[in-house]
């Protein structure tokens, strides 16, 4: 069974149709790209399918839930976790608050208010920002980090839930060759763990981790299918050629 | 990959660097200045300063429902004057005037009204905009006012007056130096929960809130829940003073509901610095204390002047008296819990 099915996805911001029938099918433990030219919708389907946008049509069904209509926390707490395009890391914490903050979201506010689970969270978040190369700055506060690292923060803060399915938004956008490179090792040790769906204009970058992608082109699928299968595609090529 | 188990044994989230704490030396210093002033003021002070220190106790509720959880209620004084109706009339018409009745009394009310608001304006299915609540609360507490005003039974224009005096068995707490260290105790009590509230795990969800509630949401806290406990909270806190205030003056009147005290106590947490709890009340003890004097030497231009002097603050200082004597990380403090040897830890 898969673990998410997006279908007939359709988004309509006034005049402008972002998503016009699109959809997603992504296995347990599977690494999707989805990729796309500019305005193709990609951010759209990834916000429709996280909760930060409703879609106008279709239907989101994940873990063998309708979630189409639960809110974000619904679908957080049902196990989806997001990192926006735009870091939104929260810089006046620590790093280490940072992920705290992400780790005992899912804790009752009752609990929270005792503090009895912050102990046992303790080795968690070091935990997470060992893994992602943190933990040496995790007093300092988010704001003093550079993009790269707010970046990487930002998916150590998503998957610190430890996730069924992690959505990454540009996950690499404004990085360097050598923080790219890194944030792809960062990335290949989590696909035990949960499936992911990304979107990256990086197609290199996406070559490398994915294991099948779905290409968008003005809000529906153009095709889908594994790495070698969309290369070889006649129907992708034509576009990112149209549009180069 | 490192070996994350070795790391976690040594590992501990350091501070960039390390400053001496300034919040505790001032919290301490204030309480002892507040403890030592009935034995140097004269009645009529003493009098003055319990009345600030029931005010410090409502800047308080604000200071958590906006500097902690950013939620601008500017209906606050709604729970605070609620609260000092609904005792007055336990007073008046029942004749129930002992401590151990009106002040909770008086917590219920508040944090109920607050509750009814705060379902109303908070626990829609998606998050409330500032503004809408701004506006929301502002309206309550012109409403609440107008009511008060047409409303014979609550006596009108005139409020209630001749509460009786509040009393604990026998004896009753007239104003003076006994109201003024039960006021005190009550402040010091409430600061310490807020207090440790505030640097707890759910502190650190409020300040998830107040720094960005969208993000906050797609880790799961159910925000709107998250909001209206701590608006409840708030309103709880503003009626528990509100109780105290209707019978250390012995009368409520329409004012304690209205616009003006809503914005009174708005003024109080944001000349003071919000967020840091020991800044509302300094905001408060300042402003009172300035007008009183001013009022005493300025008759005529003292709202002038003490307008003029919050402008300038809030030009110069947005983040408010506090910030100039604590730096912005420890006001927002931290929340990790390091293991022992580690030089990280709250603020």
């Amino acid at each position: 069974m898969a673990l998410l099915e997006a279908r007939g996805m359709k988004k309509v911001f006034g005049k402008l149709t972002a998503l016009n029938g699109a959809e997603l099918t992504v296995q347990p433990n599977e690494f999707h790209g989805l990729i796309g030219p500019n305005g193709s919708g990609k951010s759209t389907m990834m916000k429709c399918i996280a909760g930060a946008e409703v879609p106008t049509e279709g239907r989101v069904g994940f873990d063998g839930a309708d979630i189409t209509s639960a809110s974000p926390a619904e679908r957080a707490r049902a196990g989806m976790s997001l990192k926006f395009q735009i870091t939104s890391v929260l810089p006046a914490l620590t790093l280490y608050d940072n992920v705290l903050l992400a780790l005992q979201g899912q804790t009752a506010l009752s609990k929270l208010m005792f503090s009895r689970t912050r102990g046992l969270l303790h080795d968690k978040v070091m935990a997470m920002l060992e893994q992602f190369r943190l933990v040496d700055r995790a007093g300092e506060h988010a704001s003093a980090l550079s993009h790269g690292q707010q970046q990487w923060l930002e998916i150590a803060m998503a998957l610190a839930p430890e996730p069924k399915l992690l959505l990454l938004d540009e996950p690499t956008g404004g990085m360097s060759l050598e923080e790219r490179r890194v944030t792809g090792e960062l990335l290949a040790p989590i696909k035990s763990r949960c499936s992911l769906v990304i979107v990256e204009h990086d197609l290199d970058f996406i070559r490398d981790i994915c294991d099948r992608l779905t290409v968008l082109d003005q809000g529906a699928v153009l095709d889908t299918g594994t790495v070698e299968q969309i290369q070889a595609s006649p129907k992708v090529q034509e576009v990112y050629l149209r549009r180069a | 990959m490192t070996d994350v188990s070795s790391t976690l044994s040594e590992a501990s989230p350091p501070r960039a660097k390390r400053r001496r704490a300034v919040l505790p030396i001032i919290e301490i210093a204030m309480l002892a200045v507040f403890l030592l002033l009935p034995l140097v003021l004269q009645d009529y002070l003493t009098v003055f300063m319990t009345r600030v220190l029931i005010l410090c106790l409502f800047a308080l509720s604000f200071d958590l429902v906006w500097g902690y959880a950013g939620i601008m209620s500017f209906g606050q004084a709604v729970f605070f004057g609620g609260a000092g109706y609904g005792v007055a009339l336990l007073g008046r018409d029942l004749g129930i005037s002992s401590m151990l009745l009106v002040v909770p009394a008086g917590v219920l009310i508040g944090f109920a009204l607050a509750l009814l608001i705060g379902g109303f304006l908070l626990l829609g299915r998606n998050p409330s905009s500032v503004i809408f609540v701004s506006l929301g609360t502002l309206t309550a507490s012109y409403a609440f006012d107008r009511l008060a005003r047409g409303w014979y039974y609550l006596g009108g224009q005139n409020g209630i007056p001749s509460i009786p005096q509040m009393t604990i068995g026998s004896y009753d707490l007239g104003e003076g130096p006994v109201f003024y260290y039960l006021a005190l105790v009550i402040l010091v009590a409430v600061y310490a929960v807020c207090r440790y509230l505030v640097r707890s795990q759910f502190g650190l969800a409020l300040a998830g809130l107040r720094e960005n509630e969208q993000r906050i949401a797609f880790f799961g806290y159910k925000v709107q829940h998250l909001k209206a406990i701590i608006f409840s909270l708030g309103g709880a806190i503003a009626g528990l003073a509100g109780s105290l205030y209707a019978f250390h003056e012995g009368f409520v009147w329409p004012n304690m509901l209205g616009v003006v005290m809503s914005t009174q106590v708005v003024l109080y947490v944001l000349f003071g610095g919000s967020g840091t709890l020991i800044g509302a009340v300094i905001g408060t003890v300042v402003i009172e204390i300035v007008s009183f004097w001013l009022s005493n030497s300025y008759q005529d231009i003292w709202p002038i002047i003490l307008g003029a002097l919050m402008l300038l603050v809030i030009l110069f200082r947005p983040a408010g008296l506090i910030s100039l004597i604590v730096s912005h990380s420890e006001r927002i403090g931290s929340f990790g819990r390091p293991p022992k040897g580690s030089d990280h830890g709250s603020a």
